[in-house]
Formats: C-alpha cells, sequence, structure tokens
C-alpha cells in the first residue's frame, strides 16, 4: 500500500519520491515515503506523536530537509528550488496561529503580498477581503493578534495563508488547538471555502474523526515514519490494511464508517403530533405512546408521553428530544437520532428544520446489513 | 570659595545657585554638554559593537556560551583602573578613557540585544520562515520589532552605567561633570564636590526618562496592549528569562 499505482491522470501536485529523514543516525522519523498528492484535494496526514506527519509536511515546504529522496511540486524538485520562494508560493497554517504581535490583523494576513512587492494598500485592499471570505468581521482587521479569541487568531492564519492566492496549503494540525465547538466551526469553513477554492491542501492531524470528515485522502502514518494506508476516509473505516491501521482508527470505527453510507433509502414514517398551542388544553388527549410536540411551524420540541399526558401543559414540561435526522443525511445521523430519542424514534426533519416523521433503529440496522451484503457480492475477496 | 555655613547641604546649595558656576568654559553647562559628549561617544562606539554581535548571536544561537562568559569578564574590569590603563598604554587624551568607557556599556547593551531577540517567541519566527520571510527579513521585521523593549532595556541600562561613570575621564583630561568631583576632592571643596555630584545624578536621571520614553513610544501597540495569554506557561516562562536578563544590566 505504500506505493500507489501510477493513475493515468495529469501529474500530481506533490509527489513524495523514496524520501527518509534520519535525526542523528536514530531511527527514521520519515522512512522510504512515496505517495502522490492529488491537485485540488485534501489530503490529511494521521498518525499518532511521533509517527513523522508533521516532519513530511514541512519537508514539502523545506523547513525540514530530507535525509534522501526527493519531492516533486508540480513535476519541479523543490531542493532546486530558493527556499523563501518555496514556501512563498504555499500557504502554511499552523497550530498556534504564529500572527506577528506586533502587526495588525490586516497587516499580518498582507505579509506575504507585500513581500512579493505588491503595493501595500493594494495588498490591504485583498487583506480584507479575505477577512470576509474567513468569516471574521472587517473592524477586526484593526486589531492586534492579542486581542482576539483562539478561533478568530486561527481564522486570520488560514487567511494570511491564502492572501498570495496559492495552488498549495499546508496546514499543521491547525484546529487542535481551539476548543471543540470552534473546532467543529473550523471545519465545516474549511470545507466551504475549499469547496470554492479547490487548492490542493495537505492536512495534518492526530483526531482521526478530523481526518475522515476533512479528507478526501486519508494518509495514516505509523511509529517510525511508516506510511500505513493511503485511502480515501471511507476505505480506511471499513478496510484497514493492518492491526496498526485498525487499532488507530478505533473501536468506533464501525459506526464511524456510517458516516459514509447514504441514508436515502431509510424509510419515514408518519408519527402523530401535538401543537404547544394545544399542550393546555385538556380536552385534547393524545393515542400514541409517544407523541411529538412541534410549534405553529412544525419545527420539534420534544416528546410528550401518553402515560403523563394530563401533567405536561407548557413546552417546558415536555421531555427534551435527541439528535435530529435531516431527511437524506447519512445513515450514522439516522441511527444516532433514533438512538438518542427517548421514544426510540429518530425525529426526521426536512431542509427547513420542519418534523416530517421518524425513523426507527432497526430499519437503519436492516439497511446497514443490506448494504454490507451487496459490497460484499460486489467485491469477492474483501472480508465484510 | 566662600560659603555662609559648614553644613554640607548649605555649601552644596551655594555651589549650585552661585551664577558664576553657571557659565562660561568651565561652568556647569558647557561640562554637561562634554559629558553627554563622551556619553554619546562612548554608546556610539558600544552599539556598534554590540548591537550586531547580539543581534547574530541571538538570531541564530551560536556563540551564546562566548558572549555569556564574555560578558560576566567584561563586568568584572575595573574601568578607573582601565581608565589608567589605556592612558599609560597609548596616550593622555580623551579615547583611552572612551574606550574604558566603552568596556563597561557593551556588557548590558550586548545582553539586551541579545536577550531581545532570543525572547521572540520561537513559534512566531517558524510560521515567519514558513511563510517565505528570509533569515534578514525575519530578524529585522519580527524579531527586532518583537524584542526592541527588552533591546532598548539594554541600552538603557548602559547609558545609565556611563552616565555615572563617565566622571572617571577626569582622570585622564579635566574634562566632563568629573572635574568638580576631582577639583572638589583636591581643594577640599565639599560644595564643588556634592553639588557636581547631584549635578551627574539628575542628568543621570533626566536621561534616564527620555529612554523610557523611547522605550514606550518605539514599540508597537500590539505589544503594548495586550496581555500576556492566561495559563500559557510557556510565555511567562519567557517573560522571567527576559526579566532575569534586564535585571542582570542594572
Amino acid at each position: 500500500m505504500t506505493v500507489p499505482e501510477q493513475s493515468s491522470s495529469p501529474l500530481p501536485m506533490i509527489r513524495f519520491n523514496g524520501v527518509t529523514k534520519t535525526y542523528d543516525a536514530g531511527r527514521p522519523a520519515v522512512d522510504d515515503l512515496t505517495m502522490d498528492i492529488d491537485c485540488g484535494e485534501i489530503t490529511v496526514f494521521v498518525g499518532p506523536s511521533g509517527c513523522g506527519k508533521t516532519t513530511s509536511l514541512r519537508m514539502i515546504n523545506r523547513m525540514v530537509e530530507p535525509t534522501s529522496g526527493t519531492i516533486l511540486l508540480d513535476g519541479q524538485d523543490v531542493s532546486q528550488q530558493k527556499a523563501s520562494e518555496l514556501r512563498r508560493s504555499m500557504g502554511y497554517v499552523m497550530q498556534s496561529s504564529g500572527l506577528m504581535p506586533h502587526r495588525s490583523v490586516i497587516d499580518n494576513i498582507a505579509t506575504v503580498p507585500r513581500l512579493n512587492g505588491v503595493p501595500r494598500t493594494e495588498a490591504r485592499a485583498r487583506a480584507r477581503e479575505l477577512l470576509d471570505v474567513v468569516g471574521l468581521a472587517s473592524e477586526l482587521g484593526r486589531r492586534y493578534p492579542g486581542q482576539l479569541s483562539g478561533g478568530q487568531q486561527q481564522r486570520v492564519g488560514v487567511a494570511r495563508a491564502l492572501a498570495a492566492d496559492p495552488p498549495v496549503l499546508l496546514m499543521d494540525e491547525p484546529f487542535s488547538a481551539v476548543d471543540p465547538v470552534v473546532r467543529a466551526e473550523l471545519q465545516e469553513e474549511l470545507l466551504r471555502l475549499q469547496r470554492d477554492l479547490a487548492k490542493t491542501i495537505v492536512f495534518v492531524t492526530h483526531d482521526i474523526d478530523e481526518a475522515t470528515i476533512l479528507g478526501d485522502k486519508v494518509a495514516v502514518f505509523a511509529v517510525g515514519g511508516r506510511l500505513a494506508q493511503f485511502a480515501a476516509p471511507e476505505e480506511i473505516l471499513r478496510a484497514p490494511v493492518d492491526d496498526f491501521v485498525a487499532g488507530f482508527v478505533g473501536r468506533d470505527r464501525g459506526f464511524r464508517h456510517l458516516s459514509f453510507q447514504e441514508g436515502r433509502h431509510v424509510t419515514v414514517h408518519p408519527i402523530e403530533t401535538i401543537e404547544v398551542e394545544q399542550l393546555g388544553d385538556p380536552t385534547v388527549s393524545v393515542l400514541s405512546p409517544w407523541t411529538l410536540l412541534v410549534d405553529a411551524d412544525g419545527r420539534p420540541h420534544g416528546w410528550v408521553p401518553q402515560a403523563t399526558r394530563s401533567s405536561i401543559t407548557t413546552q417546558a414540561e415536555a421531555v427534551p428530544g435527541g439528535s435530529l435526522y435531516t431527511r437524506g443525511d447519512t445513515l450514522r445521523r439516522a441511527l444516532d437520532a433514533a438512538l438518542s430519542s427517548p421514544s426510540g424514534l429518530g425525529v426526521t426533519v426536512d431542509d427547513d428544520g420542519r418534523a416530517i416523521g421518524v425513523v426507527r433503529a432497526a430499519e437503519v440496522f436492516d439497511l446497514i446489513e443490506s448494504a454490507r451484503v451487496d459490497r460484499g457480492r460486489a467485491d469477492h475477496n474483501t472480508a465484510v | 570659595m566662600d560659603y555662609s555655613s559648614s553644613n554640607l547641604f548649605v555649601q552644596m546649595g551655594e555651589w549650585l545657585s552661585d551664577p558664576t558656576n553657571w557659565s562660561g568654559a568651565r561652568g556647569i553647562p558647557m561640562r554637561v554638554l562634554e559629558h553627554l559628549g563622551y556619553v554619546g561617544l562612548t554608546m556610539l562606539i558600544a552599539c556598534a559593537i554590540a548591537v550586531p554581535l547580539g543581534m547574530y548571536v541571538g538570531h541564530t544561537g551560536r556563540g551564546r556560551v562566548l558572549i555569556v562568559s564574555g560578558i560576566g569578564i567584561l563586568r568584572a574590569l575595573p574601568t578607573l583602573g582601565m581608565v589608567f590603563l589605556f592612558a599609560l598604554l597609548f596616550y593622555r587624551g580623551v579615547l583611552p578613557s572612551v574606550w574604558a568607557l566603552v568596556l563597561l556599556a557593551v556588557p548590558p547593551v550586548l545582553s539586551g540585544v541579545y536577550a531581545g531577540i532570543s525572547s521572540v517567541n520561537r513559534t512566531v519566527v517558524d510560521a515567519a520562515r514558513s511563510m517565505g520571510l528570509t533569515e534578514a527579513q525575519i530578524l529585522f521585521r519580527v524579531e527586532v520589532p518583537n524584542g526592541l523593549h527588552v533591546m532598548i532595556g539594554g541600552v538603557r541600562a548602559g547609558i545609565l552605567q556611563v552616565v555615572a561613570t563617565a566622571t572617571v575621564v577626569a582622570y585622564a583630561k579635566a574634562d566632563g561633570l568629573g572635574v568638580f568631583l576631582v577639583e572638589g576632592t583636591q581643594i577640599n571643596d565639599n560644595g564643588r564636590l556634592f553639588g557636581g555630584a547631584v549635578v551627574i545624578a539628575v542628568l543621570a536621571i533626566a536621561v534616564d526618562g527620555l529612554m523610557a520614553l523611547i522605550q514606550k513610544f518605539a514599540i508597537s501597540p500590539g505589544l503594548r496592549a495586550t496581555p500576556p495569554p492566561a495559563g500559557s506557561s510557556e510565555e511567562s516562562g519567557r517573560q522571567e528569562a527576559v526579566a532575569s536578563a534586564q535585571g542582570g544590566t542594572t
């Protein structure tokens, strides 16, 4: 698996060719790495600490020089290019934002264009546009990095990396120092940006979840700098190539893999509903064991059990619901909606958030099972 | 000079308020100018040596042990002894004294510049390098602006020492504010002796105040306005190191 088959597609954006990095006669940090990184895709390097993923990333822009082997960027050997110019041709985002504390946010973003000789006013105007692109208010441009939150600093870091419009972005654990909520936001944002920009992104993380969410391709590194598996995230979760990868992707990989299974065929059952306004009226009774509470717009707000109907007169007294399943989303979301619901029924909503019915865990399982059987038939030699 | 009292402070007051002491080539203003001239010349030479050296060592980390021990040795040298040594070795005049003062000024400037450059957050430097700044650009656009506060602190400490110590020039050549001290001792004129000492002290405080202002306004508002991020132990460790470097220079 360490040698990717030659594809007929045009040259890869980045090619590692037998790259090894050894520090001071110790064990190699990166061991004979050969891989192709395709243009316009997000390739994620993932692995435990000490697996050489960051070293591999930093060899692309010559922040680390390989002991042997070559790295080609767009067909050109990077070691033949002037380091500072090579680095300016790639955006770089790191874990701590690494913003220059003595410069305003705008001037931080404008750094690389200024180095490339773009006039100050032009570089600043472009920087202001980029603030908008990464979802920051333009007033923040006048501030200094120390006056921003961690999440805002990371956004500025991304804007700075994009400023010279480089074809390649290198991202070294860019979201690992922010809290989980902000991290999820930033991940969403990155995917949204990537849909518009289609950069070649190399992204390093130690978080397999982040890798499977972001990556078009995921490279799993093992300790000792060995590339253990390089494949689409769906394949890594479904068919880890060895015990190391299986262990690394974790016990939940079966569940996680459901993220890659479409839920189009999940049966949505109708459900009895009661409106918030009707709760106070004792004459409105409910017939099902569990009735869904909705507002005037049809949005779900919890459950009303038949047994305790009479004691529930306001929305606050209803039983809180589980996660919501948006119709057409993945099987993972469908199953989670059903499992997290107090009624065992996963509330399904349309794109506007209106309740349209419920899904049942057992039926989701049936779909998972039939998909597995189909795959087994299509791919005889895969252990399923 | 005749004093109305034998009280030291009264004599000092009378000497300082005597208009004849405030004019002419031997008056206080002229001596202050001469004194500042020596300080300026000394600091110019000291900075010309110490600033590039400190920047080089701070940026590359090479020769750290060498300059730290070198600074220690220089600090141990008695300046007055050096004045006589240079005067005996070379000739009587200004330069032997100035070289002795340079030996005094180099350690604080060198350690300030070195500490300032090396105190800059390595993550910021690494980010700058990753973005494609050349080493010179990293030094002058990132390390110097961010380490400027500590660097100026070193220069400030050096100036303060030189202003106070430039009195030794008077031993080799009758020049500068040290003249009042030498003369005061020789002719047993306490008003002159202590009056001269007060002038030196006031001058030192004034120059230091000016440097404090420069230090305050030379650094970016981004560095002034920012409180260090809470809970960042790396940050506080770094500041302790800087504080000890600064403490060592004063």
